[in-house]
């Protein structure tokens, strides 16, 4: 799987949608499943799956998928 | 005026800090005058005209209990996408708090700003005193798990130490406390489920010391304890007995009215008032502003909220200001102390006080 693919199947498990619905432009609690609870859930997914550790401003400033590929990209991990 | 980010948590003194803190708190006067009708009508009520005010003092507040009497809402009802409800553990009525997006968004980005200046930025596996289960519901939050969520974004590894009928859930807390015994960890939960629901059983068990690198936030107020005679002191030594003689134990105050500006307990004991918030405490028969060391009605300032008219609520918790930017362990602003709240026969006037 490509680092995109690893990233789209984390999302869709961790918010519980369809992988269709994560695109770059999907944001934090524009829909029901994206919350803050479901938040703490998909960082876990994330870290697990790519396994970094991200510090709080990180899982703060991640406010959508696109955001979050550059997080992760600060990471080392290359989309 | 500076971005929020930009100012040091504890590090704005008298002069400045006012500075910054009153022109956040006119422009949300004005912005809530604006679009929350209500609150409009509250100001020409009291003949105020222009979110004005020429110092801290002279902002109009809003009395905590017209949240439960009145809709107070500054944005459009399709903006809402969280209400927030207080516990209403003596009264039948609960206030009502409505979040939009930008507000939520500043709330959880203030309080991770502010408390991790007490954990540092990287991210403490956490055990968390309560049960799984509070934060089920998506629409709506109670204030208990309003403030579970909110300081979940400070630590990994979430773990519920109790049990729905609020037992310690042994197995859990022992795997986590062998997994995470020499580590920094974090421990948060209400000060009275702490003390009831945690430390006594664990003292209790025999347990002790295996957690001597932790970080406990508690917060909630302390009247059951007062009941019991447990003071903040005999909690801290308890607490240090149980889990470790270093603990870092900070009490903090905040409501659900304001989440996001929290005041926390410094290391000399004293809840301090952070750059984006603030308090003054004001005489329950006059509501005339105290001077430092006498008692009053604490009265709560922050820049956060735009989608509720909460910038600048009167409370009805009794405190005592204690000091502005001396306290020994070197942050700037005011520092606190709660006493304790206002017995509700006391509370008088009604929603012409505001
Ligand atoms: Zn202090």
């Amino acid at each position: 799987m490509t680092n995109n693919e690893r990233l789209v199947t984390a999302f869709a498990s961790s918010l519980n949608i369809d992988a269709s619905q994560v695109v770059d432009e999907l944001e934090y609690n524009t829909i029901p499943q994206w919350d803050s609870v479901a938040h703490m859930v998909l960082v876990a997914a994330l870290e697990k799956e790519f396994d970094v550790m991200l510090d709080m401003d990180d899982i703060i400033e991640m406010s959508s998928v696109k955001i979050a590929k550059e997080i992760l990209a600060k990471h080392d991990v290359a989309f | 005026m500076s971005d929020w980010k930009s100012i040091e948590v504890f590090g704005l003194a008298k002069a400045e800090k006012q500075a910054w803190l009153l022109g956040q708190l006119n422009r949300l006067t004005r912005h809530h005058q604006a679009h929350c009708q209500p609150y409009a009508n509250l100001l020409a009520g009291q003949g105020q005209q222009e979110g004005a005010a020429e110092s801290l003092n002279a902002v109009p507040y809003v009395a905590a209990r017209l949240f439960k009497m009145l809709r107070l809402s500054s944005t459009l009802p399709d903006n809402v996408f969280k209400t927030l409800t207080s516990s209403g553990t003596t009264s039948q009525v609960k206030s009502q708090i409505f979040l939009d997006r930008d507000t939520a968004a500043l709330q959880s980005k203030v309080l991770v700003s502010l408390l991790s200046s007490f954990t540092g930025k990287a991210r403490r596996p956490m055990l968390i005193v309560d049960h799984d289960g509070l934060t089920g519901d998506k629409a709506g939050f109670s204030a208990r798990g309003a403030g579970v969520q909110g300081l979940s974004f400070l630590g990994r590894d979430h773990t519920y130490a109790l049990n729905s009928d609020m037992t310690p859930n042994w197995p859990v807390i022992d795997d986590f406390m062998a997994k995470y015994a020499n580590e920094p960890v974090l421990i948060f939960g209400f000060t009275f489920m702490v003390w009831q629901h945690f430390i006594q059983p664990l003292i209790a068990s025999g347990r002790s010391n295996q957690l001597p690198q932790a970080l406990l936030f508690h917060s909630g107020g302390w009247k059951k304890l007062q009941d019991q005679a447990v003071s903040n002191d005999t909690f801290k030594t308890t607490v240090r007995q149980a889990l470790g003689e270093q603990v870092a134990i900070h009490n903090f105050y905040g409501m659900v009215e304001q989440i996001g500006s929290v005041f926390v307990e410094c290391e000399q004991g004293h809840l301090h008032a952070p750059t984006y918030a603030d308090v003054l405490i004001r005489d329950q028969e006059t509501l005339a502003e105290q001077c430092e060391g006498e008692i009053g009605l604490i009265q709560v300032l922050s820049f956060i909220p735009t989608s509720y008219p909460g910038h600048s609520i009167l409370t009805e918790d009794l405190g005592r200001l204690l000091g502005e930017d001396n306290c020994l362990c070197g942050r700037k602003g005011r520092y606190f102390e709660v006493l304790g709240r206002l017995p509700k026969t006391e509370v008088r006037g009604c929603s012409d006080v505001f």
